[in-house]
């Protein structure tokens, strides 16, 4: 993934002898020093201008008192140095009791969801590894979730999960004879595996083409010489496929993991502004607080207390990955 | 060697079931748009008792979904052709050439990816704010402004799978335009841009679908004028009623050219992300 490039030694400066060459040489030298940053010259603005700029001022406003009347000047408002800080990771009170809740849910969310995306995408990529009859249609059709826009799938999942005309309650209600009377999805406790089929369901196409792309890589003949031993599909699925997928596996979950942690599309078109509280993940719990009460303070610091969560995590991850696999490659 | 009877069972039952699951919203989808209003607030029939394209006829009518389509259609289109632009040259860059603070640079647009979305809305909206008053460019509410925050989100990944891409292309080329007389730009869009056409589709499908899909910027930064499809669609929803035949045909109207388009183009996204991304 992020392998250094391999680039080539720099060209030799020395140009012919004319009188005058050194001067272009340097001249072009320096151009060609320059070069690189000129082309990087937008992507850099971009990302200073939507992302890094915006994230510190966010950080910043994460230590200010910044409630509605100072929102047009944000500048302005009054320092309150870890007031906010405390404020949300108070958990005798009500703000932190939430914010904690909504994290250990979120948690055990994605936990739950980056699982199940890696386990069905794997199996799907895998047994569509080798030609059958069907393979390319199949291929094709497990890609359509991925391909849906979000409010469009999320939606009909939302009319899928309706108390009274919905196609989950039919089912298991009507047909099935599943409970007194016809459960509520939406709000409540079941919310939480509702919001998780969603979840799966838009998700795990992701896993399935990433390995796809992954078993590519791995050498047809490595195949053979195991047939060769005798291995069968299984033996070779085992010892052959799934350790060639580790490196895809590593990104792929890092990948997952923080979409699904940071997932706020899904929650927030599934239930409204406000998740119930057994699906109120952490981005939407973040913005309903802070537009709730207009406090962006808190909300700033929340966010700021999520970022270093991330960054704790994905750090840890990286350095549990990438040294396992520098030993083995060299 | 024919594989054994358990795989080929596994490999049936399991793919039934993924193809159930996966196709149970697009059914759902298809069979209620054709119903009438009285029929999807009813319980919901597997059959649908009468077929009607009325809901097709009147999406355009309930809410002003042409609008929003128009809305999406340039916002998502200008925010794909200006990220895969800047997203070539960087990647070009981080390929080609040896400079200092590449590693910086990798890193941290790779780390931008990480950042949940709701830590930079409110600045974000500010700066926008802001940007407007000082300049009189109007950025919050505009497409303009939408273009400009959507096409740096698929940027860093974008920039990821092209260096990767532009890596697997052999520097022999470079070398030979280099001999022909080319300079590095001419060498960048004569050689390796042709070269990369794959790579380049795949960033593109992936810039479009990311532009299309979100959610949460589009429903702070848009006003009635320039509102997109993610929060059109939840006109159909009135106080007293959801107009649920309404609100499938109309997802299935919007879903329907970006899943075409994703399908037609989906072997290059595999390519692409074989050859950048996953090595």
């Amino acid at each position: 993934m992020t392998q250094t490039a391999v680039t080539p030694a720099r060209e030799p400066a020395v140009r012919k002898a004319t009188p005058g060459g050194a001067r272009t040489a340097r001249r072009s030298g320096r151009r060609r020093l320059a070069l690189p940053y000129l082309l990087l010259l937008p992507a850099l603005v971009l990302e200073l201008l939507v992302h890094l700029v915006p994230m510190l001022m966010g950080l910043a406003m994460s230590f200010k008192e910044l409630t509605q009347f100072y929102i047009r000047d944000w500048a302005a408002a009054p320092w309150s140095g870890l007031d906010n800080f405390s404020v949300a990771l108070d958990f005798d009170a009500a703000v932190g009791q939430s914010l904690l809740r909504s994290f250990l849910t979120t948690c055990q969310f994605t936990l739950l969801s980056v699982g199940l995306c890696w386990l069905l995408g794997t199996a799907a990529a895998v047994l569509l590894q080798e030609n059958f009859r069907g393979r390319g249609v199949l291929r094709t059709l497990f890609l359509v979730p991925y391909a849906l826009p979000v409010y469009a799938a999320v939606i009909t999942w939302a009319f899928m999960f309706q108390r009274d005309n919905g196609l989950i309650n039919h089912v298991l209600h009507d047909q099935l004879g599943i409970g007194d009377s016809p459960a509520f999805w939406l709000i409540g406790d079941n919310s939480f595996w509702a919001l998780l089929a969603v979840s799966v369901w838009k998700g795990w196409p992701f896993a399935f083409l990433t390995v796809m792309a992954g078993l590519q890589n791995i050498p047809r003949d490595m195949y053979e010489a195991a047939a060769l031993d005798g291995a069968g599909v299984w033996k070779q699925i085992r010892h052959i496929t799934l350790p060639s997928l580790r490196p895809v596996n590593q990104v792929l979950v890092l990948v997952l993991f923080l979409w699904t942690f940071n997932d706020f599309n899904t929650p927030f078109v599934l239930f409204g502004k406000a998740a119930p509280e057994a699906a109120d993940l952490i981005s939407l719990h973040i913005y309903q607080s802070s537009f709730q009460t207009w406090n962006f303070g808190t909300g700033s610091a929340m966010s700021a207390l999520l970022l270093l969560f991330l960054l704790l995590v994905t750090g840890v991850y990286l350095l549990l990955t990438t040294r396992g696999r520098k030993t083995s490659d060299v | 060697m024919a594989p054994p009877r358990s795989f080929l069972w596994t490999r049936r039952i399991v793919l039934t079931l993924l193809t159930g699951f996966v196709l149970l919203p697009v059914y759902v989808m298809v069979s209620s748009s054709l119903k009438p209003l009285e029929d999807v607030s009813g319980k919901f029939e597997w059959i649908p008792s009468g077929v009607t394209l009325r809901p097709y006829a009147d999406i355009w009518e309930t809410v002003p979904l042409a609008d929003y389509f128009v809305n999406s259609i340039v916002v998502s289109g200008a925010a794909t052709v200006l990220s895969v632009a800047v997203a070539v040259l960087a990647a070009y860059a981080v390929s080609r050439h040896t400079f200092r603070g590449k590693r910086v640079f990798t890193v941290t647009v790779l780390s931008t990816q990480m950042f949940p979305g709701i830590l930079f809305l409110l600045p974000l909206f500010l700066i926008y704010v802001n940007l407007g008053n000082a300049t009189g460019i109007a950025l919050f509410g505009s497409r303009e402004g939408l273009v400009l925050t959507y096409l740096t989100f698929s940027l860093p990944f974008s920039i990821w799978m092209l260096t990767g891409y532009f890596d697997s292309i052999p520097r022999e080329l470079d070398e030979a335009a280099k001999v022909d007389g080319c300079g590095p730009i001419r060498a960048l869009f004569r050689v390796i841009v042709p070269a990369a056409r794959p790579g380049i589709v795949a960033v593109a499908v992936y810039a479009f679908m990311t532009a299309w899909g979100e959610v949460l910027f589009a429903s702070v930064m848009t006003n009635d004028t320039t509102r997109t499809l993610a929060v059109g669609l939840q006109g159909y929803a009135t106080q007293n009623d959801v107009y649920w035949n309404q609100v499938m045909a109309a997802s299935l109207v919007v879903s329907v050219p970006v899943v075409a388009g994703f399908l037609l183009l989906q072997r290059y996204l595999v390519a692409g992300l074989t050859a950048g991304a996953v090595k």
